[in-house]
């Protein structure tokens, strides 16, 4: 069952509906046992954003969805939403819709039951919610599934008829829990877009948690990248590529490499040119810089203090990796351009970024190779 | 299991070596095409031994009168008086032992999946896998012990002046095989619907939730439905289990309740004395009959259980 | 469906024991299920555990009441018991034995070789779970030859029909959780040839289950009742039955009891047996 054989999604007018929510998460803490999920996390979202929650696993990202859709009950903290404290209000009252990892939808009913489902439970007589339901089924391309059960559905049909469901309410907030994670790789690109583009369309106040970055840093408004039960950054996600804050952001978002340097009074001293350094850091000592691909250039240089070692091509531009020392260094360079640089070349690298992120020099970093 | 581990010669083998090796692909062949019948051969022929030829004796002589003709008239005299009694009390006797247990097994299950402790899972899955193995003679002896007439609880309950005998209690009637019967029937229940509780997922229940359903509306409208296939299957295996008992009854009773498992037996070890003496066949086929029906439903109902809930 | 006779009645669902629970929050309604929760567990707990208690008391009661061994010691010396008992443990190794060299090798060559037949195989070892023992003992006294029927050996053959349903489906778990073709297609690769496989890949890896399989055909056979009556031969539960001695029933009782305490040292050894597989296999 190809994703491509299904109607793509219609575009109509939205459906009136209310104009997004703000939501204020303030100071939330909640603790399983000895594991602190989460540890004071304050966010506030704008009303019609589309925040990402991004975060390795044990992060704290669900728990803090699960908290804003009330399935949890956090230790201390409130949560607010359009200016009402809901801390103290059931999920069943709260008015969000939510779309879970997999197998939600309701396994006896039909998908136009399933969408239908919470106006049945807001007491709509039966024409009104399945008029309404039809049309959701339509917004999300699956008129013609209405009569399909869930086991006769591939899993991104169920995701879509999912979301669907959590749309019927009209809820305040839409709440979106990794729904893309148990989907092969191309129905989840399709449903990116698709889940992007209703979103926007409707306006409605969206919290997506993911550990995926890929996805993250085309759908989202903004992205929260969490660690630990806390908050390392908020920022557009073109801030958060080009300018991490943390060395875990910069790690976790986008590929950097660690050079050793040295800081001196606010610069940093990268292959023998002094640089500003980005937000916090250590005012002297040996410290690790850390460089996205395309925040260094490279000069072939028979005296050079780098050797290429390796080249990856990626379409339009290649990676190549090079020997600086005993730190490898991943730089990119245009495709029509790696003439220049084949393997074994010495060349001089150069720091082409404005500022520069350092991290501890750690001497035990492990070296991934995931080109 | 291949039987060709060597290589097939080479058409363009040197002549040297090559006549030797031409006979043996061709017995190897045959070999090899006989070879997965005749493993299972010996099963087959067990089924057919053990299962097949004991069945169709009884089909048989259900159908076969004492001078050796073929007649219908011991499954006709098996559908009326004493053994239509038998047939229905069996009936009946399958039903309330399947049903109640069937619905306290169903809570049982659910309070103890809906445990936090994971000794308390651990330990009842342990004991319903034993308990429902609790059957037969070590089973009556075991109530006998604690209902029979000078029985613990029996005396336990006429300290406090309930006297079981005055109210119509006999642990060797009807009802004390009922009594008896449940003992094993619930954790059989337990047994069969604990991997259907498991396969409610969470998620359904979140979902309802946020959807706006209370909790009595979530059963309502999903767990229950989504569960009733399973909970019919487990109270069709209930249903056959007791229906098809014989060893419990016989040992509590010694063969005085008109029960159809009771009645072969009364046949077989010739308590019974009848002119027609096929007619244990033909209760026998009956059953059969009546086995074959819920084995069908069962079927039926696991098909749409495993659908919903794999 | 199994007869309550054949205590085999969810022996094979216990051999696929159901997978772990996931930890499932229940939120807020958890804390109104609690109360109600514990109610239900409590009397169930003690509606089972009053029987067994009360089974207990009689197997150490003496004579005068007290608590006493009086009643187990004179067990042995009740007539016919050993005797009974020694029928029954010839008629269990017999049983075990055929049991074993019939459905190992089938259920591993059908596994490994003709998976088409598997469906065959399910069909076959469900049958004596929706014939009763009762109506294939009825059949087999009708059909047998009377060399057969004179022989307590033929119960012990009937009893490898009764003990397939579980043999079956615990060897059958048992394969699937070791990966039965990948092994068998490893030791072919590195030149074993099929027998060798067998005996070196295959038997190894599935002995609990096989060890399984056949303590739970041990049990199945001292409890079984129904075949052996009918077929005239005292058996340990026959013997329990036709026995009239002392008062009360006492002794019979006492055998009762001591059925079942094995029986569910047997069971619970066979759990945790088939738990330790599942994680050497995952892991």
């Amino acid at each position: 069952m190809t994703q491509t054989e299904d109607a793509p999604m219609v575009d109509r007018p939205a459906p009136a509906t209310s104009a997004g929510s703000p939501v204020l998460l303030e100071g939330l803490v909640r603790t399983f046992g000895k594991v602190r999920a989460l540890d004071g996390l304050t966010l506030s979202i704008e009303p019609g954003e589309f925040m990402a929650l991004l975060g390795p696993s044990g992060c704290g990202k669900t728990t803090a969805l699960r908290v804003l859709a009330g399935f949890e009950r956090p230790d201390a903290g409130r949560v607010v939403v359009d200016g009402v404290d809901l801390s103290r209000v059931s999920a069943q009252k709260r008015d969000m819709g939510m779309v879970f990892q997999s197998y939600s939808l309701f396994p006896n009913m039909d998908a136009l039951d399933n969408v239908a489902f919470g106006l049945r439970m807001r007491g709509q007589p039966t024409a009104t919610r399945r008029a309404k339901a039809a049309e959701l089924l339509e917004m999300v391309g699956l008129a013609d599934q209405a009569e399909k059960y869930p086991h006769q559905m591939s899993g991104g049909q169920q995701q879509r008829v999912a979301l669907a469901r959590a749309l019927a309410i009209e809820p305040r907030v839409l709440l979106l829990d990794e729904p893309l994670s148990a989907l092969d790789a191309l129905v989840r690109a399709e449903l990116r877009d698709q889940i992007r583009a209703l979103q926007q369309r409707l306006s409605i106040t969206t919290v997506f948690v993911t550990h995926d970055q890929e996805e993250v840093l085309s759908m989202a408004d903004r992205i929260c990248v969490m660690s630990k039960g806390r908050i390392e950054q908020v920022a557009s996600p073109a801030e958060i590529y080009a300018r991490p804050s943390t060395a875990f952001v910069a790690q976790f978002v986008g590929i950097s490499s660690r050079v050793p340097a040295e800081v001196r009074a606010g610069e940093v001293t990268v292959f023998g040119e002094g640089r500003p350094v980005r937000g916090a850091a250590p005012s002297a000592g040996a410290v690790d810089a850390l460089l996205r691909p395309e925040d260094v250039a490279l000069s072939p240089d028979p005296n050079g203090v780098g050797q290429v070692v390796r080249q990856s091509f990626l379409g339009a531009t290649t990676r190549l990796v090079v020997a600086v020392g005993e730190s490898m260094l991943r730089v990119d360079v245009r495709s029509d351009a790696v003439g220049d640089f084949p393997v074994g070349t010495r060349v001089t690298p150069r720091v082409v970024a404005r500022d520069v992120l350092v991290a501890p020099h750690d001497t035990a970093v492990a070296f991934v190779d995931d080109l | 299991m291949d039987i060709v581990e060597g290589t097939t010669p080479a058409p363009d083998a040197p002549s040297s070596g090559a006549g030797v090796v031409a006979p043996e692909p061709r017995r190897r062949a045959r070999w090899r095409r006989v070879a997965p019948g005749a493993a299972v051969a010996p099963f087959l022929l067990y089924a057919t031994l053990g299962i097949g030829i004991p069945t169709l004796g009884v089909l048989y002589y259900a159908f076969h009168g004492n001078n050796g003709g073929w007649t219908t008239a011991n499954v006709a005299a098996v559908v009326h008086g004493i053994y239509l009694v038998g047939f229905e009390n069996s009936i009946k006797l399958a039903l309330l032992t399947s049903i109640i247990p069937g619905i306290f097994g169903v809570f049982v299950a659910y309070a103890i999946h809906t445990s936090r402790s994971q000794w308390l899972r651990r330990m009842t899955a342990t004991a319903s896998g034993v308990l429902a193995n609790f059957g037969g003679v070590n089973l009556t002896f075991m109530f006998v012990a604690t209902l029979g007439s000078t029985g613990v609880l029996t005396l336990w309950l006429a300290a406090v002046h309930i006297h079981l005998a005055s109210l119509g209690f006999q642990l060797y009637t009807f009802s004390g095989v009922a009594v008896v019967y449940m003992y094993f029937q619930v954790p059989l229940m337990v047994l069969v619907i604990t991997p259907a509780l498991v396969g409610l997922r969470p998620s359904w229940r979140e979902a309802a939730e946020n959807m706006g359903a209370s909790s009595w509306r979530y059963w309502r409208h999903v767990g229950v439905p989504v569960l009733m296939p399973s909970v019919l299957g487990g109270m069709l295996l209930l249903f056959g289990s007791a229906f098809a008992a014989y060893a419990t009854a016989q040992s509590l009773t010694t063969g005085i309740i008109a029960l159809s498992p009771i009645q072969i037996g009364n046949f077989i070890n010739g308590n019974v004395f009848s002119n027609d003496q096929n007619i244990g066949y033909a209760i026998a086929f009956g059953m059969l009959v009546i086995l074959a029906a819920v084995m069908i439903l069962y079927n039926y109902v696991q098909k749409r259980a495993s659908r919903w809930l794999h | 469906m199994a007869p309550l006779d054949a205590p085999s009645s969810g022996l094979d669902l216990l051999a696929t024991e159901s997978a772990p629970v996931p930890t499932f929050s229940t939120g807020r309604t958890g804390r109104r299920i609690r109360w109600w929760r514990g109610v239900v567990l409590v009397l169930t707990a003690a509606y089972f555990l009053i029987p067994i208690y009360a089974g207990l008391r009689f197997s150490f009661q003496g004579v005068n009441g007290q608590f006493s061994f009086s009643t187990l010691s004179e067990l042995p010396k009740a007539q016919g018991f050993t005797a009974a008992l020694w029928l029954s443990t010839r008629l269990a190794i017999a049983t075990v034995i055929v049991a074993v060299v019939l459905m190992v090798p089938t259920t591993v060559y059908v596994h490994l070789r003709l998976p088409r037949l598997r469906r065959m195989m399910d069909i076959i070892t469900v049958l004596p779970i929706v014939i009763p023992p009762i109506v294939l003992i009825a059949g087999v006294l009708a059909v047998a030859p009377l060399w057969l029927k004179a022989t307590p050996y033929l119960l012990s053959l009937m009893y490898v029909i009764l003990a397939m349903p579980f043999i079956y489906r615990s060897l059958d778990a048992g394969l699937l959780a070791i990966d039965l073709r990948t092994l068998s297609e490893a030791s072919r690769s590195l030149g074993g040839r099929w027998y060798s496989t067998l005996i070196r890949v295959v038997l190894p890896n599935i002995r609990p289950a096989i060890i399984s399989a056949a303590v739970l055909t041990l049990a199945m056979v001292f409890g079984e009742y129904t075949m052996a009556s009918l077929d005239l031969w005292t058996t340990v539960p026959v013997w329990i039955v036709q026995f009239n001695g002392a008062a009360n029933g006492h002794i019979q009782i006492a055998a009762a009891m001591a059925g079942l305490v094995v029986t569910w040292v047997v069971l619970t050894v066979i759990v945790s047996l088939d738990r330790s597989q599942r994680r050497r296999a995952r892991g």
